[in-house]
């Protein structure tokens, strides 16, 4: 057995590593995970850089801020695939739940548009919004949805706040909404501080989350090892995408060593059935988060693209250069060489316009047919890495 | 005869605080203030507008210092991240001792080397304190595992403790595992058959 150590951040998503370990997905490749529980992101990105950790669990914009020169100088880092789509939850306090319950928002935890309508409406000042990281697909979402409904930039504040520490900031008065992974927005509401507003999804359907990161020096050195990972890692997730498993594997994740909290908790996120607000009520949310089935994992260089031109943009580099730089950090090429023998789906192309499908479609595939899933945004808005920069 | 450096030791546990402080003092003669209280935490350091801001890596909160080294423009920027392209041998040094620095822009290798050193040094001694403890949580885990393990064998065959316990042994030696992830497995396999 090859022993590779895995960073993690405790989260409902780092449960294809936890399971790849618990239920065997690693063993049948010839590999003991082990585990390190992280406190934080930038540690992750530290950990992986000084070769620590073999592979981190790292929210998808990090390896893409790096990649752009805007972390520490560290060994290059690439994303080989991506873990999860969606588990974000929208929260505000219960102040501005009650100013949108007087304005008559119904809290239907589906219609982004209404939501953010109604949440422009109630605001007073400026809204400050807790996200976990600076580089995140939450940042991301709330930098989409606010403004596309109405928010001005100097309407808006976005706070870096902890994933656990969520609930305490928002107790205290320092956010006045959040997105977060899950389990820790149902932390906040249990703690009868905050009300559910939407899922990640309502705003953006297959937002991708967080990525399998790996030092590019360990994928070229040690190729073995790299694909055995891979491969342990996509099982895991495509056992987890069948809705009977996800019970089982909210006990797992709950356990002392990882998520330390009760079951019940993390079962929400993963169920996609929600406890919305301190009065108990109760939304599902299909899809809420996905590890595997419809081509989830793949690591499009077009969200590469994507996210490289949002940061690009607010940090002030040649957007055209950022894409070409973040492209090439999402490892496309290692996700067919290494799971292609695992009889995984692969798409045709390693690019694509995001968010162009409405809904599910059946694409060509290298072998055959496959399914993507659904990626609108909410507002229609589409990406296409190819079209020139507007302005540039 | 450069200025005094200041330096800011964000640890919310003052038994580690104040070795640190003590340990940088020794180092040089510098200002150094210790932050407790996380919220605001952002703000607080901007006000302060430190040379130097070390925090241990797994502290949550450092990641409300990225954005702080990231957000504000070049020119008012209070603390760049260390980031070491002088210096790589240190910055691994650091990130195994477990310590995060961010450092003002331009703040010479030669004046920033022994504040670092003395700082790792001090998070070398609470690392070791902190592994220590992770192996005492883990095998107190790992007794209520085997406990429970017990517990499930004796109920479903009608043994006693001594030969549950002998049981699950002889499984583990049989197929090269530890006695602990025998009984994990067992138990996880009792909870799916609702026992």
């Amino acid at each position: 057995m090859t022993v590779l150590r895995l960073g993690y951040v405790p989260l409902i998503d780092a449960a294809p590593l936890i399971v790849a370990q618990e239920l065997g997905f690693a063993a049948e490749e010839g590999l003991t995970l082990d585990l390190v529980r992280l406190g934080a992101w930038a540690q992750a990105r530290d950990m992986l850089g000084a070769g620590l950790i073999d592979a981190a669990h790292m929210l998808v914009p990090m390896p893409v801020g790096q990649a752009l020169g805007l972390g520490p100088a560290l060994p290059g880092m690439d994303l080989v695939m991506v873990l999860s789509q969606g588990g974000q939850a929208v929260a505000v306090n219960r102040n501005l739940e009650d100013r949108l319950r007087r304005a008559g928002h119904d809290f239907a935890f589906d219609d982004a548009r209404a939501a953010g309508t109604a949440l422009r409406g109630v605001a007073a000042g400026r809204l400050r919004v807790g996200v976990p990281f600076h580089f995140s697909t939450q940042a991301e979402l709330m930098r989409h949805w606010l403004p596309a409904c109405g928010f001005v930039q100097d309407d808006l504040d976005l706070v870096t706040v902890p994933p656990p520490m969520m609930a305490e900031a928002m107790a205290r008065g320092e956010v006045d909404a959040f997105c977060v992974g899950e389990p820790w927005a149902s932390f906040a509401v249990d703690r009868g501080v905050a009300a559910l507003l939407l899922p990640g999804t309502a705003i953006w359907a297959a937002p991708p989350e967080k990525g399998l990161v790996l030092l590019r020096d360990f994928t070229d050195a040690r190729p073995v090892e790299t694909g055995a990972l891979m491969r342990a890692v996509w099982r895991a997730g495509r056992w987890l995408d069948d809705p009977d498993h996800r019970g089982t594997a909210a006990e797992i994740l709950s356990r002392v060593i990882y998520l330390n909290l009760p079951p019940e908790l993390a079962e929400r996120g993963l169920t996609g059935r929600l406890t919305i607000s301190a009065r108990g009520e109760m939304r599902d949310a299909p899809r809420f988060v996905a590890f595997n089935a419809g081509a989830a994992s793949f690591p499009w260089k077009s969200l590469a693209a994507l996210f490289a031109r949002r940061i690009a943009g607010r940090h002030g580099l040649d957007p055209q250069d950022a894409m070409a730089c973040a492209t090439r950090h999402f490892r496309t090429d290692l996700y067919r060489q290494h799971l292609r023998p695992a009889g995984t789906p692969l798409p045709g192309a390693s690019s694509r316009v995001e968010g162009a499908l409405a809904e599910d479609r059946t694409v060509a595939a290298e072998r055959g047919g496959m399914i993507l899933r659904a990626d609108g945004f909410f507002d229609g808005f589409v990406f296409d890495p190819a079209a020139p920069v507007p302005g540039a | 005869m450069s200025k005094r450096l200041l330096i800011v030791v964000v640890e919310p546990d003052s038994a580690r605080a104040q070795p640190i402080a003590d340990g940088l003092r020794e180092a040089g003669d510098h200002d150094i203030r210790i932050i407790a209280e996380q919220s605001g935490l952002a703000r607080q350091v901007a006000d302060l507008r430190p040379d130097v801001v070390l925090i241990d890596i797994a502290n949550p909160s450092r990641d409300v210092l990225e954005e702080l080294a990231l957000a504000s423009g070049p020119a008012e920027r209070p603390v760049a991240m260390f980031v070491d392209r002088s210096d790589e041998g240190l910055t691994r040094a650091a990130i195994e001792a477990g310590i995060s620095a961010y450092v003002v822009d331009g703040l010479r290798p030669e004046r920033l080397k022994p504040i670092l050193d003395a700082a790792i040094a001090r998070f070398h001694i609470f690392q070791q304190m902190r592994a220590e403890l992770a192996a005492t949580r883990a095998a107190l885990e790992e007794r209520k595992i085997i406990d429970r393990a017990k517990a499930v064998l004796m109920k479903a065959r009608g043994i006693d403790e001594e030969a549950a316990y002998a049981l699950l042994r002889k499984t583990a030696m049989d197929g090269g595992k530890r006695v602990a992830d025998i009984a994990q497995q067992l138990v996880m396999a009792a909870g799916l058959l609702g026992r």
